[in-house]
C-alpha cells in the first residue's frame, strides 16, 4: 500500500495531505476515473455504430431520407417522414395530456396536501413509474384501447367532429390511444421532477406572498410557479424525451402504418416502433440499414431533447438548489 | 453490509439455480422465422422432445422477414420463412441454402359484416378493394358477385400486416399474379407499401382488427380465422369455381402445382377443378454444411421424422400436409445435408 | 395582480386546490386500473405449475413460466456484474474526484444515456456482439441489461455520497488512513444503504424492460445452462404471449405480467421501508 512513487491524488474532499506517498491512492482514483468515462465512451459507441451501420442508406437516400414518406420494402426505397411525424405528434399528445396533470400534482404534493398524503402519494406515483413498458402496452391493447374505440372516441367524434383532428372511422389503435398510453409513463417522470424543484423554491418567497394577503392559489401563481418556471420547463423537457423514445406500450396500441394523416383517430407510426416491429425482419442490407438511420435519428433527437432539458435544470439548481449536503 | 451481501449470495445462488436445474446436458438447436407454421412447429418440437430427449429446438416466431435473415447472418441454426428466398438473397449466404417445405396453408379472406353473410369474391375484386378502389360495401360489383346477398352501406376498411410476414408474402403473390394492377402499383414481398388500410402484427393482429371493428377487410391464416370465429369468402379458382378454403382444396392446389427441383414454387391460382387459389407452402431454411456438424446430424434426423410422424399432425391444427411424391422427393433433399 | 372582491379569489384558491387534488387522483388513477385488471384476469393462472412448469405447445391448456422467471434472474445477475461495479465506482469518482469540468461533461454524459430509447441499446448490441458471436445469447441479453444500467446507478451513487459529511472524510484523513481507505472503508460504508438502494431500483427498472432483449436474448421455450444460448426473460414472454392468437396463452401473459409487477411493486416498496428513517424525513 505505501510505495515510494505516485501521484498524490487530489481531491475535494481531504482537508489536508499527510506527507506520505501511496500508491493506493492513485491506483483507485485511475480505476474510478476510468469507470467514470465508460460513460462518454459509450455515448461516442452508440452514434459510432448507428453511424456505421446505416452507410448504405445515408448513400442511398441522402437528406432525402428525411423528407421521404416512401416506406417501401418492395422497391427498397425507405423514408423517415412518417416516424418523425409520428414520433412528434404522439409525445405531443402525451405533453398535452401529461403537462398539466402532473404540474397540478406535484403542486398538490407540495403546497397543499396534507402531510399524510403526501407521503402515501409519492410512493403511489414512483410506483407508476416503475410498471415495466410492456405490462401498460398488455393493459392498454386488452382494456384501454376498447374502452377507447367503445366510449371515449365517440364521444370526442360527436362533440368535435367538425376539426379535422377528430374525423374519420374509429380504429381503436390510433395516433391519440398511442399519445394516451406515453402521457401515462411519462407522468410520474415529470410529477416527481417538477415535485423537487417546487420543494427547492425557498419558503422565503411563499411567506412574502402570504404576507401580502395572497391566497394560497394566488401565493403558488405568484411566488412558487414564477420562480420555478424555468426548471419545471426542464422537467416537461425531460418528459418529452422519454416519450420520443418510449418503444413497447406504444407499439402495442399505436397501429403502426406509416402514413402521415391529419386525423388523430387515424393509425401511426413512431421511430422506436418500427424499429422493434421491422428490426428482426428487414431482409435486404438497405431495409436493415435503414432502419439503423432511423435510430441515429431518433438518438439524435433525444440527445438534444435530454440536453436541452439538464441544461434548463442545472441553470436553475445553479440558482438556488445545488447540492442538499 | 449486509443486505449488499445478501444480494449478492441471492444472486449468485439463483444463477447457479438456472445452471444446475437442467441436470443432463441438452443439445439446443435455435431457429427464428415464420408466424405462421408457429403452432404446427411448436407441436412438433414439442412431441420431438419425447423422440429424441438429448436435444431441444428452440424456436421464436419473430417472422418470415426475420428467418430469412437471422439464417443469412448465421445467427439461428434454421430459419423459417414462408415465402421463398430471393436468388438475390440466396447469393449472399456464405453457404448453400436448402428449402425444405414442410407443410401448406392457405390465406384466406375474412370481413366482419352485419349478420356476416357468405360472400364470395373474385380475384380482381379482391385487387380492387385492397387497392382502395371499391370503398363502398354495397359496390356495384360485390353485389355482382353476390346475388340475393344484402350488402350494407358501409365504408370498406382494410386490415393488413404491418410486420414483414410471408402471409403476405402469399397474398401479394396472389394479387399479382392475377391483377396488372397490384402488380404495376404494389408488387409482392413479405412487406409492401399498402395503398390503404390499417396495419397490424401478425395473424392474430389481422384477425383481431377485423374482429372488433364492422366494415372490415383483411387477410389472415386458415387456422387464424377458424379459432376467432370469423367468416371468410369463398375464392373463384383459375377453372371458374368458388372454392371454400380448407385442408382438402389446399390439398388440391398442391397436387396440381409445379414443384422444382429447389422447391421454391408457387402454388398460387394453380389449374384444378377443387384447388383454392391463395395458398401457399412454409419452409424451413438449413444450410446444406451446417455450421455445427454435430446440431446439423440432429436437424436431420429431425427433418425425416417430420417428413414423416409430423405430417399425421397437420391436419388437426388446419394444415395441409405434403403429398407423397412430394415428401418422398424433400426426403431426398434432406439425406444431402452434411451432417 | 388586479385587485379582485374577496370572495371571488377565496372561491377561485377552493377551485383550483379540488382541481389539484383531483389531477392527483387522475394521476394514480392508471396505476390502480392496471392492478385491478392485473389481478382479475391474471390470478387464475398464477398458480404452483406457472412457477415451475415449461411453457406448453399451442392449445395445450397449463404450463408456466419457470424457464422465463429463472431467465430474468440469470439476465439481472449478469446485468448487475457489469453494471454494479462500474456504475458504483464511475459515482465514487464523481462525487470524490475530478474537476468540476471533468465531472460536469461526465455527469451530463450519464443523464444523457440514461434518456437513450431502450431499443437503440438492443440495436447496438445486436451489431456489436450478435453478429461477431452468430448467435442470439444470454451474454448478450445480461449485457445490454449491464451497459444500461450503469449510468443510473453512477448517478445514484454519486448523490448517495454527496450526502456524507465532508467531517468524515477529513476524521479519516486526519487518522492518517490514506485517502482511497477513507473513501471505500468510511464514505461507502456510510452510504451504503443509499447505494444498495438504487442498485436494486436500477435492478427493478432492468427486470421489465423488453425492448432491448427483443434482439439480443431473444427468448427460449426451454431451460438453458449454456450462456452463449439464447434465454427465456419474463417481459420477452409476456410480449409473445400477448401478441398470439390463443386464449390459453393470453392468461399466461396477464399472469406473467401480475408476477411481474408483483416483483417489480415488491423491491420498490421494501427498499422504502428499509431506508425510511433516511428518506422520508423531508416532507
Amino acid at each position: 500500500m505505501n510505495g515510494t512513487i505516485a501521484l498524490p491524488g487530489e481531491s475535494k474532499a481531504a482537508a489536508a495531505r499527510i506527507g506520505k506517498w501511496r500508491l493506493g491512492d492513485p491506483l483507485f482514483k485511475w480505476l474510478t476515473l476510468a469507470m467514470a468515462l465508460v460513460v462518454v465512451a459509450l455515448i461516442v459507441i452508440i452514434g459510432f455504430v448507428l453511424f456505421h451501420w446505416s452507410a448504405l442508406a445515408r448513400h442511398k437516400f441522402g437528406w432525402g431520407f428525411l423528407v421521404s414518406s416512401e416506406w417501401n420494402p418492395v422497391e427498397d426505397r425507405y423514408g423517415a417522414l412518417p416516424f418523425i411525424y409520428g414520433t412528434l405528434v404522439s409525445s405531443f399528445l402525451a405533453l398535452v395530456i401529461a403537462v398539466p396533470l402532473s404540474l397540478a400534482t406535484a403542486l398538490f404534493l407540495t403546497e397543499l396536501a396534507p402531510r399524510w398524503l403526501r407521503q402515501p402519494l409519492t410512493v403511489l406515483i414512483e410506483l407508476l413509474a416503475a410498471v415495466p413498458s410492456v405490462i401498460l402496452g398488455l393493459w392498454g391493447i386488452f382494456v384501454m384501447v376498447p374502452w377507447l374505440r367503445m366510449h371515449l372516441f365517440p364521444a370526442l367524434r360527436s362533440a368535435f367532429g367538425f376539426l379535422p383532428l377528430f374525423k374519420g372511422p374509429l380504429y381503436g389503435v390510433c395516433m391519440l390511444a398511442g399519445g394516451i398510453i406515453v402521457a401515462i409513463m411519462i407522468l410520474p417522470i415529470i410529477t416527481s421532477v417538477s415535485r423537487e424543484i417546487l420543494r427547492s423554491v425557498p419558503n422565503l418567497q411563499r411567506e412574502a406572498a402570504y404576507a401580502l394577503g395572497a391566497t394560497r392559489w394566488e401565493a403558488i401563481r405568484v411566488a412558487v410557479l414564477s420562480h420555478a418556471r424555468k426548471g419545471l420547463f426542464g422537467a416537461v423537457i425531460l418528459g418529452l424525451g422519454r416519450a420520443l423514445g418510449e418503444t413497447m406500450a406504444v407499439t402495442m396500441v399505436i397501429g403502426n402504418r406509416p402514413e402521415i394523416a391529419l386525423s388523430l383517430f387515424a393509425p401511426g407510426y413512431t421511430m422506436a416502433s418500427v424499429i422493434a416491429n421491422e428490426f428482426a425482419e428487414a431482409t435486404t442490407d438497405v431495409y436493415l440499414h435503414a432502419l439503423f438511420e432511423i435510430g441515429l435519428v431518433l438518438l439524435g433527437v433525444t440527445l438534444i431533447v435530454n440536453a436541452l432539458a439538464r441544461i434548463l435544470m442545472n441553470a436553475m439548481a445553479g440558482a438556488n438548489v445545488t447540492r442538499r449536503a | 453490509m449486509k443486505s449488499k451481501r445478501t444480494l449478492i449470495l441471492a444472486l449468485l445462488g439463483l444463477a447457479l439455480a438456472a445452471l444446475v436445474v437442467p441436470a443432463q446436458a441438452q443439445m439446443l438447436i435455435n431457429g427464428a422465422g415464420a408466424t405462421f407454421p408457429y403452432p404446427i412447429y411448436s407441436k412438433w418440437f414439442d412431441e420431438y422432445a419425447k423422440v429424441d430427449p438429448s436435444v431441444r429446438f428452440n424456436y421464436q416466431s419473430i417472422g418470415s422477414g426475420g428467418g430469412q435473415k437471422q439464417i443469412l447472418s448465421q445467427t439461428v441454426d434454421f430459419g423459417a420463412s414462408d415465402g421463398p428466398m430471393s436468388d438475390a438473397n440466396l447469393a449472399k449466404a456464405p453457404g448453400r441454402i436448402f428449402h425444405i417445405p414442410t407443410v401448406a396453408g392457405a390465406v384466406v379472406i375474412t370481413y366482419n359484416l352485419p349478420g356476416n353473410p357468405q360472400l364470395k369474391l373474385d380475384g380482381p375484386t379482391i385487387a380492387d378493394l385492397f387497392l382502395g378502389r371499391i370503398t363502398r360495401w354495397n359496390d356495384r360489383r360485390l353485389a355482382r358477385l353476390n346475388p340475393g346477398v344484402r350488402l350494407p352501406n358501409m365504408d370498406v376498411i382494410v386490415a393488413h400486416r404491418s410486420d414483414g410476414s410471408g402471409t403476405t408474402f402469399i397474398f401479394t403473390d396472389y394479387l399479382s399474379n392475377i391483377s396488372p394492377a397490384w402488380k404495376s402499383e404494389v408488387g409482392n414481398g413479405t412487406s409492401v407499401q399498402w395503398p390503404s388500410g390499417l396495419g397490424a402484427k401478425g395473424n392474430e393482429g389481422v384477425a383481431g382488427q377485423v374482429k372488433q371493428l364492422e366494415g372490415t377487410v383483411g387477410y389472415v391464416e386458415l387456422a387464424y380465422a377458424h379459432q376467432n370465429q370469423l367468416p371468410f369468402a369463398e375464392v373463384k379458382n383459375l377453372d371458374g369455381h368458388f372454392i371454400t378454403p380448407s385442408i382438402e382444396t389446399v390439398t388440391a392446389a398442391l397436387a396440381t402445382a409445379h414443384i422444382p427441383d429447389d422447391f421454391r414454387f408457387s402454388m398460387v391460382n394453380p389449374p384444378g377443378e377443387k384447388a383454392y387459389p391463395i395458398a401457399g407452402a412454409t419452409w424451413l431454411l438449413v444450410y446444406q454444411k451446417p455450421m455445427d456438424p454435430a446440431k446439423g446430424k440432429k436437424l436431420v434426423e429431425f427433418l425425416k421424422w417430420a417428413m414423416t410422424e409430423g405430417q399425421k399432425m397437420a391436419p388437426a391444427l388446419d394444415y395441409a400436409p405434403l403429398p407423397d411424391n412430394l415428401r418422398q422427393r424433400v426426403l431426398q433433399r434432406i439425406a444431402g445435408i452434411q451432417g | 395582480m388586479k385587485a379582485a372582491r374577496y370572495p371571488w379569489r377565496k372561491f377561485k384558491d377552493r377551485l383550483m386546490q379540488l382541481v389539484m387534488g383531483g389531477c392527483a387522483m387522475l394521476v394514480i388513477a392508471p396505476l390502480g386500473l392496471v392492478f385491478f385488471h392485473l389481478v382479475k384476469s391474471g390470478i387464475s393462472a398464477v398458480n404452483w405449475q406457472f412457477f415451475t412448469h415449461l411453457p406448453k405447445p399451442v392449445g395445450e391448456a397449463g404450463g408456466g413460466m419457470a424457464n422465463a422467471i429463472i431467465g430474468s434472474l440469470v439476465l439481472l445477475g449478469e446485468a448487475a456484474l457489469l453494471g454494479v461495479p462500474v456504475g458504483v465506482l464511475g459515482g465514487v469518482y464523481l462525487s470524490e474526484y475530478g474537476s468540476n469540468r471533468l465531472n460536469f461533461w461526465i455527469r451530463f454524459s450519464a443523464d444523457i444515456l440514461n434518456g437513450v430509447p431502450s431499443i437503440i441499446w438492443g440495436i447496438v448490441v445486436y451489431a456489436l456482439v450478435v453478429i461477431p458471436m452468430k448467435g442470439f445469447s444470454a451474454l448478450a441479453g445480461g449485457l445490454v441489461l449491464g451497459l444500461m444500467m450503469i449510468p443510473l446507478i453512477m448517478r445514484t451513487t454519486e448523490e448517495v455520497l454527496i450526502l456524507v459529511p465532508n467531517c468524515y472524510r477529513e476524521a479519516g484523513t486526519a487518522l492518517g488512513i490514506s485517502q482511497w481507505r477513507v473513501v471505500v472503508q468510511i464514505v461507502m460504508r456510510t452510504a451504503l444503504r443509499g447505494t444498495v438502494t438504487g442498485i436494486l431500483l436500477a435492478l427493478a427498472r432492468m427486470a421489465g424492460e423488453t425492448a432491448p432483449l427483443l434482439f439480443t436474448a431473444f427468448g427460449n421455450r426451454f431451460w438453458t445452462h449454456d450462456l452463449t444460448n439464447p434465454i427465456a426473460a419474463l417481459p420477452l414472454q409476456i410480449f409473445t404471449y400477448a401478441i398470439s392468437p390463443y386464449d390459453d396463452w393470453h392468461r399466461q401473459a396477464w399472469a406473467g405480467a401480475l408476477v411481474l409487477l408483483l416483483m417489480v411493486t415488491a423491491v420498490n416498496v421494501g427498499v422504502r421501508v428499509l431506508t425510511r428513517d433516511r428518506m422520508t424525513e423531508d416532507p
